[in-house]
């Protein structure tokens, strides 16, 4: 060890060897020009970056690493029909040209493969293992499920990759992230991700890139490892990644436009992405997954939240007295029990099949409270013919539910999918900002399962107390 | 895009404390709905600044101005949240050039540096320094990476990074830049035979 240390050959992390295989060149202050994998893109962070290339007079340089979509502001009822709104009609007619003048792959509005873009890259095939993928939306870090850098961006570096396919970026810090032990029952992956942030805070991961390991990560569906990194984000990191293994290659097999023809050389090199051993790391933290239990949100950020038993707790900081004022809480209050407006079942955190059946698990046989208004939202045209093609939507449909078409719908309310102003709303989307869900609208964030239980009470329930009850 | 080159910006500032300032804030999905770059700064942070019936609410930071201000100073972790560029757009719209915190979120960071708008992060010390003489102007030397309270000897230093601070002095973007790499680029794809779809 002395001797290697000597001549500073440190191992490498998953990070370093994929970052290191996609640099084209070192610039004088350290910065990389990285060569990018696979660009998503969609309606509303990508038309300016189009008006950026026709201006400078250039093509997309590899539209064949480009894949569109329109998820963001689209109707999540009537899709078939016209969309009268000018400003929300445009953009999606804009991307249809821009994708049609540069050659670009779009599943637009009906398609078979529409979709939110986080879920249909991995449930299409596209994204893979050992890759760059950028989008022009935060929530990229989800395909670092997958054993990929994957992180989000803004539109001038929408046009950069548009341009040239590369970015120019400084390597950030790493963090490894253990996690082991056993979830508790009716404890989902949603809950893990919120009670991490919730314990680290939300800019605990700014400025690096987060490995995720230990043996409840190996544990979790590839569904549940997205969800994970999908929320890596929201604790400020440029991403996340969670080494592939067995459990993402099984998944990678079952995709349609996944290269099957290859997949033995691919999967092989796969096997060897993972960190070394002596792997240098800028900071470490290890966490129990065998404490935590269903988590909810009580303020403005992803990291305000507590055990659904829990209390909301004392401070008197001005922007966590902002944030419970927004809210309608206080100190103290307990938010167990407490009725709820609405609930939203979706996005690209929760809005895949498993979060669909666990929702569905739940509600069995049961009937949805007739005071909240109900959401679900698959996250794909996919999802949606998975859950009618099974028992999933009969289950709901008995159940008094309705199930909506594709969208990012109410995560940011940019469709008609609003909460009205002072209304309380569950949801298993990602973030509970001021304003997110509308104007003046509550947002507590939960996983599937509390949004399930509390869709047949209209209050806030713990999953476990609700099927010990009817036991 | 074209934007303004940065050197030496002297202004008062527009001051607020609140931490966590995300981009929803900044700028709320709701007017994401347009597809140039242009007019962003007339909805920046629209829902602190307006009540429901659009009426000016005094209370605001933001109102009571004239645009000349061209620096904010805002608490911890500021940008965080949505990678929306319309952010940086809307601050620099409205007029900023130059957003001073103790801590900025990743993806905004990177925006702003290439939206011509200056991040400039400072200690927690310099940030009290900066509330107390809250109605004095301040003077940002990006050449020099000072940052100085006019008519007093408080002056700091703050980072940036030597190629995005060659930009903003000279008003440069990446894509010029990335298209004059096209060869290296054309090389490594070639060697790396690049994973393809």
């Amino acid at each position: 060890m002395r001797c290697l240390k000597l001549f500073n050959i440190m191992g490498k992390t998953i990070f370093d060897k994929i970052w290191e295989k996609h640099a084209v060149s070192k610039l004088e202050d350290g910065a990389v020009i990285l060569y990018i994998d696979c660009h998503y893109i969609h309606e509303v962070t990508s038309p300016q970056a189009f008006a950026g290339l026709n201006k400078r007079g250039i093509k997309v340089r590899r539209p064949d690493k480009t894949l569109a979509t329109c998820d963001h502001n689209i109707p999540t009822i009537n899709q078939h029909l016209y969309i009268n709104d000018d400003s929300s009609r445009i953009p999606i007619e804009t991307l249809k040209s821009n994708c049609k003048e540069h050659g670009i792959e779009m599943y637009g509005l009906l398609h078979k493969n529409n979709g939110v873009v986080h879920i249909i890259g991995p449930e299409l095939g596209f994204t893979q293992c050992g890759m760059t993928i950028v989008c022009g939306d935060s929530h990229t870090s989800t395909h670092g499920a997958f054993g990929n850098i994957a992180f989000g961006i803004g539109t001038s570096e929408v046009e950069m990759v548009l341009a040239s396919q590369t970015l120019i970026q400084y390597k950030p810090k790493q963090m490894l992230i253990e996690v082991n032990g056993q979830l508790g029952e009716q404890v989902c992956a949603k809950d893990l991700i919120l009670s991490i942030i919730s314990q680290l805070g939300t800019s605990f991961g700014t400025g690096s890139f987060i490995e995720f390991r230990g043996d409840t990560i190996e544990k979790l569906s590839m569904e549940e490892r997205m969800t994970i990194c999908n929320m890596s984000i929201e604790m400020g990191a440029r991403g996340a990644i969670i080494p592939p293994d067995e459990i993402t290659f099984k998944y990678l097999l079952e995709r349609e436009y996944f290269p099957k023809s290859e997949s033995a050389n691919l999967i092989k090199e796969w096997s060897e992405l993972k960190s070394d051993i002596d792997a240098n790391y800028d900071s470490k933290v290890t966490i129990d997954a065998a404490t935590i239990e269903p988590m909810i949100t009580y303020g403005t950020n992803p990291g305000a939240g507590i055990k659904i038993s829990d209390t909301i707790p004392f401070s008197d900081e001005e922007s966590f007295v902002k944030s419970l004022k927004y809210m309608g809480f206080r100190c103290g209050d307990k938010l167990e029990h407490k009725s709820v407006d609405y609930i939203f079942l979706g996005s690209c955190t929760n809005g895949r099949i498993e979060d669909f059946r666990a929702f569905a698990s739940i509600v069995k046989g049961k009937r949805k409270h007739p005071d909240v208004i109900v959401w679900l939202v698959p996250g794909s045209r996919r999802v949606l013919e998975q859950i009618e093609s099974e028992e999933t939507g009969k289950i709901l449909r008995d159940a008094g539910f309705e199930i909506r078409e594709p969208g990012c719908s109410a995560c940011l309310a940019m469709n008609e999918d609003k909460v009205p102003s002072g209304k309380y709303c569950l949801s298993t989307s990602n973030r509970n900002f001021e304003g997110r869900q509308g104007l003046g609208a509550r947002t507590i964030l939960c996983g599937p399962l509390v949004a399930a239980a509390s869709s047949i009470t209209g209050v806030i329930t713990d999953p476990r107390k609700f099927i010990a009850n009817e036991l | 895009m074209n934007f303004e080159k940065i050197n030496i910006i002297k202004s008062h500032a527009v001051i607020t404390t609140i931490e966590n300032i995300d981009t929803d804030q900044i700028i709320p999905a709701r007017f994401l709905k347009t597809t140039t770059r242009e007019g962003f700064g007339d909805n920046m942070f629209y829902d602190w600044r307006f009540n429901n019936q659009r009426e000016t609410l005094s209370n605001s930071p933001f109102n009571n101005l004239n645009r000349d201000y061209k620096i904010l100073v805002a608490g911890y972790n500021f940008g965080c949240g949505s990678s929306r560029e319309h952010a940086a757009w809307a601050l620099y719209d409205y007029g900023f050039r130059v957003i001073i915190s103790t801590f900025f979120a990743d993806i905004f960071k990177n925006n702003a540096l290439n939206t011509g708008l200056l991040p400039v992060t400072i200690g927690a010390d310099f940030y009290s320094k900066l509330l107390e003489n809250n109605s004095k102007r301040l003077i940002i030397n990006l050449n020099k990476q000072t940052l100085e309270i006019e008519g007093s000897t408080l002056i700091t230093n703050f980072d940036v990074p030597l190629y995005k601070k060659e930009c903003l002095l000279n008003g440069y973007d990446d894509v010029e830049y990335l298209l004059s790499k096209l060869n290296q680029i054309e090389s490594y794809e070639k060697q790396n035979m690049c994973i393809t779809r």
